[in-house]
C-alpha cells in the first residue's frame, strides 16, 4: 500500500457508500480533514475504507471496536470531527 | 477523458449483455445470465457491495405463512390496495407468486435469514400487510436480522464472482448507444480512476441503476442515488412513468433523514403528537401505526400543520419505543438504537425519537412490462418494447408499487424482476445472436457530450454556475414544492423553478480538470440526471389533479378513477402523455378500485 500517492479525490470516491449514515460521517471528515492527515492516518483511512459497509457502520457507530489501534484512533477522530 | 480521442481510437468491448448497476437488481440478473453461460458485463459507479441495496434493513416480503396464515393472493391484494390501484395487476400477480421461490433461492445463495424456534424463516409484521384480503395484520417480511440488504448483496456478489461475471468497478455510465431504428446497442462509460472512455457494445442492455432519492433535501437515501438510469433513458427518448409518486417514509429522523425502519413500529413502536396522543388511532383505527406509508406520512404532516407537532418549532412528531424495554430494542433493533445514540445523542430505550416524513423511494421510473423489457408508446400501441433494452429494480416502473410501495416489496421487486429480465434476455439472445455494429457518429455525439466539461472556458465568472449550488437549489425546490402535500400554486412555482434550474445547468463549469478520480465531473453528470428526474416528477405532479397514493393534492383531495386511473409518461420530446393501468391479472380476477381504509 503506497499511501504517498493517495489522491484525496480517490478518498472522496471511496467514501461514496450505500448508506446515508456513512456518507454523512465519512464525507464530512474528508471535507474537513483529508488535507491534514499524516501518512499513518492515510494508511489507516485506506484500510478502513476497504471494509464492507456494514462493518464500517458497526465501527463508526460504536457497535464494534477495531483491533487495530491506529484504525480505532482514526475512528474516534472521524466521530469527533463529523459529529460536532 | 480529456485525452483527445476520436471514436476510432476509443476502447471498445463486446458482451452479450451489459448490466448497468450492481445492486440487488443488477446482480440477480447478471447471475442468471452468467449461469446460462452468457458473456455478461456489470458496470457500477461504486464498488458493487457499496450499492444502495446494502442499506435495506427491514426485509423482504413473501407469503411463506411461517408466522401467520398467508398466501400470495392476499399479498397481491395488499400490494394492489397499497398502491392505490395504480399498480399493474399482471406484474403484481407475477411478483407475489414468485416471492417464496425468490426467498428460497436467496437462502440457497447463502443469505442467513433469521429463524424461528421451529427452524423456519422468521417473518416480521410490516405496514399494509393483511390476512384474508384486508383482515388481521399479517407477518410477511423475511429478514436477516437488521442487515437483510447487506446479506443479499454480498451473497449475490460472491455468486457472481463464482459464475465469472465481468465487473467494471468504479466506471460511470454516461449514456445509452442507440441506432436510428431505436435499438439500444450498449452504453458509453468512463473509468472514474483515470477518465478513460470505453464503449461497451452489447446485444442487450439492462438498466439497474436504482432510485433518485437525492432529488430531495431531506432523504433516507445515500448520495449515489441520483437517478442516472432514468436520466439516460430520458435522453434516449424514453419517457419516465409515474414519477409524481415519490414515497415519503413516515419515520426519517426529523431534519436529518436517517431511516428508522418500519420494523420499529412492527415491533410495537408508535407515534405520538405534542399532546402525547397516539395519533394513528385517529387516522387508521384498525392498522394504526402499521397503515400504509403514505397514510402515516400524511397523518404526521397534518398533525404538524395543525399545531400538534413536537419540539421548539413544533415541526415533527415522536416515535416511542421505550415501552418495548431495553432488551427487545437491543435484540431486535440494535442498528437504529446506535444510529439514534450516535447522531442524536438519544437512546430510544429511554426517550422517544423525533421523526418526520422523509423522501425515500422512487415508485416511478423507466416503464417496463413484467419481462423487464422497456416499453414505450408507439403510434396507437401504448407499450411497444424497445429492442435490446431492459430495466429492473428501483429505476424501473413495472409497475408493482403503483402510487405507494409497501415496505419489504422493493427487495422482492428487484430480485423477481432482475431474474425475469435475465430470463427474457436469454430467450431474446437465441434469436439475436450477433452484434450489429455501432456507427462512429453515434459514439462521437456522446463523446462530445462527455467532454463538455473539459477545458477552461472564457465566460465571465458571473455567468458560471457550480454543481454544488445548483444541486442544493434543486433539492430545496423539490422539498418545498413537491413534498407530502401539494397544490396547484406550489407545484406551478416548482415547475417554473425546475425549468430555470435546467437552463442554468448549461452554464455549469468545473474547475477540476484532472483525469484521475475527477469526482467533480461525476457529480456534474449526476446532477444532469437529477434534473431530468425532477422535470418529469414535478410536471407529472402538477398535471395530476387528484389524490392517489403518495401524491396528495390539497386542491383535489379525492382519488378520481374515472379521469386518473392511468399512468403518467413524461418525456423531453412530448411532455406528458398517459397510458392505461393494466387491471387484468395473469390468472385471477381483477381487484377493482375501492376506497382505501386501514
Ligand atoms: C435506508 C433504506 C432502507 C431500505 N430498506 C428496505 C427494506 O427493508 N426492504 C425493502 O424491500 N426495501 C428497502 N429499501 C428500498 C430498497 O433498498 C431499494 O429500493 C433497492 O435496494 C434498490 O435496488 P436496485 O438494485 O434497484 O438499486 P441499488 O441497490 O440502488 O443499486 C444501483 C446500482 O447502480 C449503480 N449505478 C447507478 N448509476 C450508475 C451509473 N451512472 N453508472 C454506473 N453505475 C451506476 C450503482 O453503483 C449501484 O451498483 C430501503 C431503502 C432505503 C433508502
Amino acid at each position: 500500500m503506497n499511501s504517498e500517492k493517495i489522491n484525496p479525490e480517490k478518498f472522496r470516491w471511496q467514501c461514496r457508500r450505500g448508506m446515508l449514515e456513512l456518507d454523512l460521517l465519512l464525507n464530512n471528515f474528508v471535507d474537513k480533514e483529508v488535507a491534514t492527515l499524516t501518512q499513518q492516518q492515510k494508511q489507516s483511512f485506506e484500510q478502513l475504507l476497504s471494509y464492507p459497509d456494514q462493518t464500517l457502520l458497526d465501527l463508526l457507530l460504536g457497535n464494534a471496536v477495531s483491533s487495530d489501534p491506529s484504525v480505532a484512533a482514526l475512528i474516534q477522530k472521524i466521530r469527533s470531527v463529523s459529529l460536532d | 477523458m480529456g485525452s483527445d480521442k476520436s471514436s476510432t481510437s476509443i476502447e471498445r468491448r463486446q458482451f452479450d449483455t451489459l448490466i448497468i448497476g450492481a445492486g440487488g437488481g443488477g446482480l440477480r440478473a447478471s447471475l442468471q445470465l452468467a449461469e446460462a453461460d452468457l458473456n455478461v458485463a456489470v458496470v457500477s459507479k461504486v464498488f458493487p457491495t457499496r450499492s444502495h441495496t446494502v442499506a435495506a434493513q427491514g426485509g423482504m416480503n413473501a407469503a411463506l405463512s411461517n408466522v401467520s396464515p398467508d398466501n400470495w393472493h392476499w399479498h397481491m391484494f395488499d400490494t394492489v390496495k397499497g398502491g392505490d390501484y395504480l399498480g399493474d395487476q399482471d406484474a403484481i400477480e407475477y411478483m407475489c407468486r414468485a416471492a417464496p421461490k425468490a426467498v428460497y433461492e436467496l437462502e440457497h445463495f447463502g443469505v442467513p435469514f433469521s429463524r424461528l424456534d421451529n427452524g423456519k424463516i422468521y417473518q416480521r409484521a410490516f405496514g399494509g400487510q393483511s390476512q384474508n384480503f384486508g383482515g388481521d395484520q399479517a407477518s410477511r417480511t423475511c429478514a436477516a436480522a437488521d442487515r437483510t440488504g447487506h446479506a443479499i448483496l454480498h451473497s449475490l456478489y460472491q455468486q457472481n464472482i463464482r459464475a465469472k461475471t465481468h465487473f467494471f468497478d468504479e466506471y460511470f455510465a454516461v449514456d445509452l448507444l442507440k441506432d436510428d431504428t431505436g435499438r439500444v446497442l450498449g452504453a458509453l462509460v468512463f473509468n472514474i480512476h483515470d477518465g478513460s472512455i470505453v464503449v461497451i457494445e452489447a446485444k442487450t442492455t439492462l438498466l439497474a441503476t436504482g432510485g433518485a432519492g437525492q432529488l430531495f433535501k431531506t432523504t433516507t437515501n445515500a448520495l449515489i442515488n441520483t437517478g442516472d438510469g432514468m436520466g439516460m433513458a430520458m435522453r434516449a427518448g424514453i419517457p419516465l412513468q409515474d414519477m409524481e409518486f415519490f414515497q415519503f417514509h413516515p419515520t426519517g429522523i426529523a431534519g436529518r433523514g436517517m431511516l428508522i425502519t418500519e420494523g420499529a413500529r412492527g415491533e410495537g413502536g408508535y407515534l405520538v403528537n405534542s399532546d402525547g396522543e397516539r395519533l394513528m388511532e385517529r387516522y387508521a383505527p384498525k392498522a394504526k401505526d402499521l397503515a400504509s406509508r403514505d397514510v402515516v406520512s400524511r397523518a404526521i404532516a397534518i398533525e404538524v400543520r395543525e399545531g400538534r407537532g413536537c419540539g421548539p418549532n413544533k415541526d415533527h412528531v415522536m416515535l416511542k419505543l421505550e415501552h418495548l424495554g431495553e432488551d427487545v430494542i437491543q435484540k431486535r433493533l440494535p442498528g437504529i438504537r446506535q444510529t439514534c445514540i450516535t447522531f442524536l445523542g438519544i437512546d430510544p430505550a429511554e426517550s422517544p425519537i423525533p421523526v418526520f416524513p422523509t423522501a425515500h423511494y422512487t415508485m416511478g421510473g423507466i416503464p417496463t412490462n413484467h419481462y423487464g423489457q422497456v416499453v414505450i408508446p408507439v403510434k396507437d400501441t401504448p407499450e411497444e418494447p424497445v429492442q435490446g433494452l431492459y430495466a429492473a429494480g428501483e429505476c424501473a416502473c413495472v409497475s408493482v408499487h403503483g402510487g405507494n410501495r409497501l415496505g419489504g416489496n422493493s427487495l422482492l421487486d428487484i430480485l423477481v424482476f432482475g431474474r425475469a429480465a435475465a430470463n427474457h434476455i436469454i430467450s431474446y439472445l437465441k434469436e439475436n445472436k450477433y452484434h450489429r455494429g455501432i456507427d462512429d457518429e453515434i459514439i462521437d455525439k456522446i463523446v462530445t457530450k462527455v467532454k463538455r466539461y473539459d477545458g477552461t472556458d472564457n465566460r465571465s465568472a458571473d455567468t458560471v454556475e457550480t454543481v454544488a449550488m445548483l444541486r442544493a437549489e434543486l433539492k430545496q425546490t423539490m422539498e418545498s414544492h413537491c413534498s407530502v402535500f401539494r397544490n396547484k400554486e406550489i407545484l406551478k412555482e416548482g415547475v417554473d423553478k425546475v425549468e430555470q434550474l435546467v437552463k442554468r445547468m448549461e452554464n455549469v463549469r468545473i474547475d477540476d480538470q484532472s483525469f484521475t478520480f475527477n469526482t467533480a465531473k461525476v457529480e456534474a453528470f449526476e446532477l444532469e440526471n437529477l434534473m431530468a428526474c425532477a422535470l418529469a416528477t414535478i410536471h407529472s405532479a402538477y398535471a395530476r389533479e387528484e389524490s392517489r397514493g403518495a401524491h396528495s393534492r390539497t386542491d383535489y383531495t379525492e382519488r378520481d378513477d374515472k379521469a386518473w386511473m392511468r399512468h403518467s409518461l413524461y418525456s423531453f420530446e412530448n411532455g406528458l402523455d398517459y397510458k392505461p393501468v393494466r387491471t387484468k391479472p395473469l390468472s385471477v380476477d381483477s381487484f377493482p378500485p375501492k376506497p382505501r381504509v386501514y
